[in-house]
């Protein structure tokens, strides 16, 4: 299984977590907002530490609790790709996307793929809110990562844009490269990207 | 005018020592204030403040204690290396630093806030380590906050009065820097010429300070504008 998945953490008053597991391609994970998605992602990168349970992926174990194994973020070669894109505002965006590259010489290609060619000499503050979504997940991508971590990729883009965006994670999907995790709340999003759409639950959690 | 050239020189050695030995301290203590929590934090925040607030005749005063050659940091000094900084430039940078430092922490521990913590969080997925995230995301978000601190603090190094006086009293040529010149100045009859000439100077300093300072936030912050 690519992501075999069963935590939960304190987030103030509530406790958010899910179990689940599943297999290669895109899994798509839906929930109400405050379902706890996000907090989610962020346990299976590293960002926040789970108070039970296990993380693997890909046959690695990232995060057990009762095995005391916890890997840092910058060894669990997530590709993470944040709903606020979270571009480095003093960089360009071409030293942005260079920023994790294992092999810079797959620039072109990353940024050909993306249609971002023609943004590399920008800074990210004169970037449309489609532009730096796909900035963020070529970023993502050149890092080289074990699997991708998609949160709302899409949401708050106008439809133009939304299909921009929606046709490059095809790309990506399609490429079958890594297993990809994407949390929406959106369901016609789900089932046109998702191999498999996984609810979130508040009320089934361990 | 030859009479001014040192003691300008003497002002900007002060000065210059004060803010770049303060600094180290200053980001430290600016990355704790902004960072840690720990219980204690109310009393090393006030602690830091506190030449802000205290007449500088007082932290001379304290500062007179522990470094006379009785005083605890005195006495490991002449005894441990035979060096005395009363009555020394250095003992006038000492106090210009210390005078310093609340602003300089000010400065930077409003630009470290001001990073936006989730940035680091990115570049810890993008492979980079806790360090390299602090240096390559942290520290350049923070320049513009680091420049303004260290001219802020050179602008009142070099403008120390109180602490200085108390501490290393007035010496020509050793710890009669320009504030204290025009201080010994007036105190002369027939002085007013060269007050209004040290003055003038002091002014076209801090005019510089400033001119240098707005050139140096408006670069660093290229992308960004963290202050």
């Amino acid at each position: 299984m690519s992501f075999d998945v069963d935590v939960s953490a304190r987030r103030g008053e509530a406790v958010v977590g899910a179990r689940f597991v599943a297999g290669d391609g895109l899994t798509v994970l839906v929930g109400a907002s405050g379902a706890g998605k996000t907090s989610l992602l962020d346990m299976i990168a590293g960002l926040l530490r789970p108070m039970r349970g296990h993380v693997r992926v890909g046959g690695r174990t990232l995060f057990d609790a009762d095995a005391g194994v916890d890997v840092p973020p910058e060894q669990r070669r997530a590709g993470y790709v944040f709903q606020d894109a979270r571009l480095f505002p003093h960089r360009r965006v071409q030293a942005n996307l260079l920023y994790g590259a294992r092999d810079a010489a797959r620039l072109a290609d990353v940024a050909a793929t993306l249609d971002i060619a023609p943004l590399l000499r920008r800074w990210p503050r004169t970037l449309s809110g489609g532009e730096a979504r796909r900035v963020a997940i070529g970023r993502a991508l050149l890092s080289e990562p074990a699997f991708l971590l998609l949160d709302e990729p899409l949401s708050s883009l106008d439809p133009a844009r939304r299909e921009e965006a929606m046709r490059a994670i095809e790309r990506v999907r399609d490429a079958r490269a890594v297993p990809i995790l994407m949390v929406t709340h959106d369901m016609r999003e789900a089932e046109r990207l998702g191999d498999r759409v996984i609810t979130i639950d508040p009320s089934l959690r361990a | 005018m030859s009479e001014l050239l040192p003691i300008v020189r003497l002002t900007l050695l002060v000065g210059g020592t004060a803010t770049l030995g303060a600094l180290p301290i200053a980001f430290a203590l600016a990355w704790v204030l902004a960072r840690w929590r720990f219980p204690g934090k109310v009393l090393l925040d006030g602690l830091v403040h506190l030449p802000l607030v205290v007449p500088p005749v007082v932290t001379g005063w304290v500062l007179l204690l522990a470094f006379a050659p009785t005083g605890p940091i005195g006495r490991v000094l002449e005894a441990g290396f035979g060096i005395s900084v009363l009555f020394r430039w250095t003992g006038a940078a000492i106090a210009a630093g210390v005078m310093a430092l609340p602003l300089m922490v000010r400065a930077m521990r409003l630009s470290i806030e001001a990073v936006d913590r989730r940035l680091e969080q990115a570049a810890r997925t993008l492979g980079a380590t806790r360090w390299r995230a602090y240096a390559t995301v942290t520290l350049p978000l923070a320049a513009p906050g680091i420049a303004a601190a260290l001219v802020l603090g050179l602008a009142r190094a070099i403008g120390e009065f109180g602490a200085t006086i108390t501490f290393v009293s007035n010496v020509p040529g050793e710890t009669q820097t320009l504030p204290l010149a025009i201080y010994a100045a007036l105190q002369r009859p027939g002085g007013e010429a060269e007050v209004w000439r040290l003055a003038a100077v002091s002014v076209a300093l801090s005019l510089v300070a400033l001119v240098v300072s707005e050139a140096l936030v408006r670069r660093a912050g290229r992308g960004v504008h963290v202050l």
